[in-house]
């Protein structure tokens, strides 16, 4: 119970400064599914460009279908649908560059870096379980 | 330990909302801090103020407004997931010339700076989704 | 690290994405649907049974019995309450959930 106490002292006094939000905290956006067969892709950047703003240290990992959100050349005009795979790209606009995908699932896939609209970090299980570890927040697309 | 819950699932649909909740009361009961709970994606139409489940069945909206009641619980729905889905407050309903508002008690409409926000200060964020 | 697997390892690849991502003594919770994956007599119940070396491995009691699966969970699996599993993601750091 004590050391649970300190940890919360610990944690509340990370936001004492009134100035900013004290230490940095790591965010993980996990995207596990294909564009439009469901709004996550869409609304999982969304939620992105807005944490922009907060400066905290943000990792985008694209994993099982999630990698397919990032292919090159979509057209979905004739869905009817906004195409918004061109907003990975403003997303080094706004210091959001640390994107990667799991070599596994893109391989899976038969897709390579070369299909993807930005640049990636390809990750194999090992390297991407040791980033996932690290983080403090994992929001889950 | 201070908790942010983020729901994206709508009532009834998915199990997402009836496990936050379930979760939400636990961390309550268990004298822990729930610092918020952000609905996203269809987990904006928890707060719809016009859902009418049969009377034996739980009445997920309401349980949500009952636990804002009794324990201050911030309940906040995202203002482009709400305005997509038609969960909208009175201000919204009168600003877009609607006919109607359907908020819930004790849910506020908010943007997505809330769901980080509650990343930032609470210890642990916990995602109910599909 | 705390896993929360809420899909069928047979709906949906959920469980294979967590084990890619977990470290050993990470802790896995199967809650809703996912509790499938934690019980016995599947073809997946030896892949699952082996998890048991390398992490801490829970179920939801609640979505057992309401699946009426409560005979059936693998050995060494902990069936647990909605109370334990919020002590479980105080002890054991973020949380993470594979939809």
């Amino acid at each position: 119970m004590a050391e649970d106490e300190d940890a919360d002292a610990d944690a509340d006094a990370r936001y004492d400064d009134e100035d900013s939000y004290g230490d940095i905290k790591k965010f993980i956006y996990i995207n596990r599914k294909a564009p439009h067969g469901t709004v996550y892709a869409l609304e999982s950047l969304e939620v992105v460009l807005i944490a922009a703003a907060f400066d905290q240290d943000v990792s985008l990992v694209f994993m099982d279908d999630g990698v397919y959100q990032l292919k090159k050349n979509m057209d979905t005009n004739e869905l009817e649908v906004k195409n918004f795979s061109k907003t990975y790209r403003a997303l080094e606009m706004y210091d959001i560059d640390k994107l990667y995908v799991e070599r596994e699932s893109m391989e899976q896939r038969g897709l390579s870096i070369d299909d993807f609209i930005v640049d990636v970090t390809v990750l194999n299980s090992n390297e991407l379980a040791k980033l996932i570890s690290e983080q403090d927040v994992a929001l889950s697309f | 330990m201070k908790f942010g819950i983020v729901v994206h699932e709508g009532p009834y649909q998915h199990q997402a909302s009836d496990s936050a909740y379930l979760f939400a009361r636990a961390i309550i009961e268990g004298g822990h801090d729930l610092y918020r709970v952000f609905f996203y994606h269809d987990g904006v139409s928890n707060a719809s103020r016009l859902s009418l489940p049969p009377q034996d069945d739980r009445h997920i909206p309401n349980r949500w407004s009952d636990l804002a009641e009794e324990h201050g619980t911030d309940l906040v729905i995202c203002v482009a997931a709400a305005m997509r889905r038609g969960i909208l407050d009175d201000d919204m309903a009168e600003k877009h010339g609607l006919d109607a508002s359907n908020l819930a008690a004790g849910f506020r409409i908010s943007g997505l700076g809330q769901l980080i926000e509650a990343g930032i200060q609470a210890d642990r964020l916990v995602v109910f989704g599909d | 690290m705390l896993h929360i697997v809420n899909k069928s390892p047979f709906e949906r690849p959920s469980l294979d994405a967590c084990l890619r991502s977990a470290q050993s003594n990470d802790a896995v919770i199967f809650i809703e649907d996912g509790i499938i994956a934690a019980t016995q007599g599947t073809v997946l119940s030896d892949k699952v049974e082996n998890m048991l070396s390398s992490f801490k491995v829970y179920a939801l009691k609640a979505d057992v019995d309401a699946r009426g699966l409560s005979n059936k969970v693998i050995e060494g699996i902990e069936v647990i309450n909605y109370g334990q599993f919020v002590e479980l993601v105080v002890e054991n750091g973020t949380p993470i959930s594979w939809l």
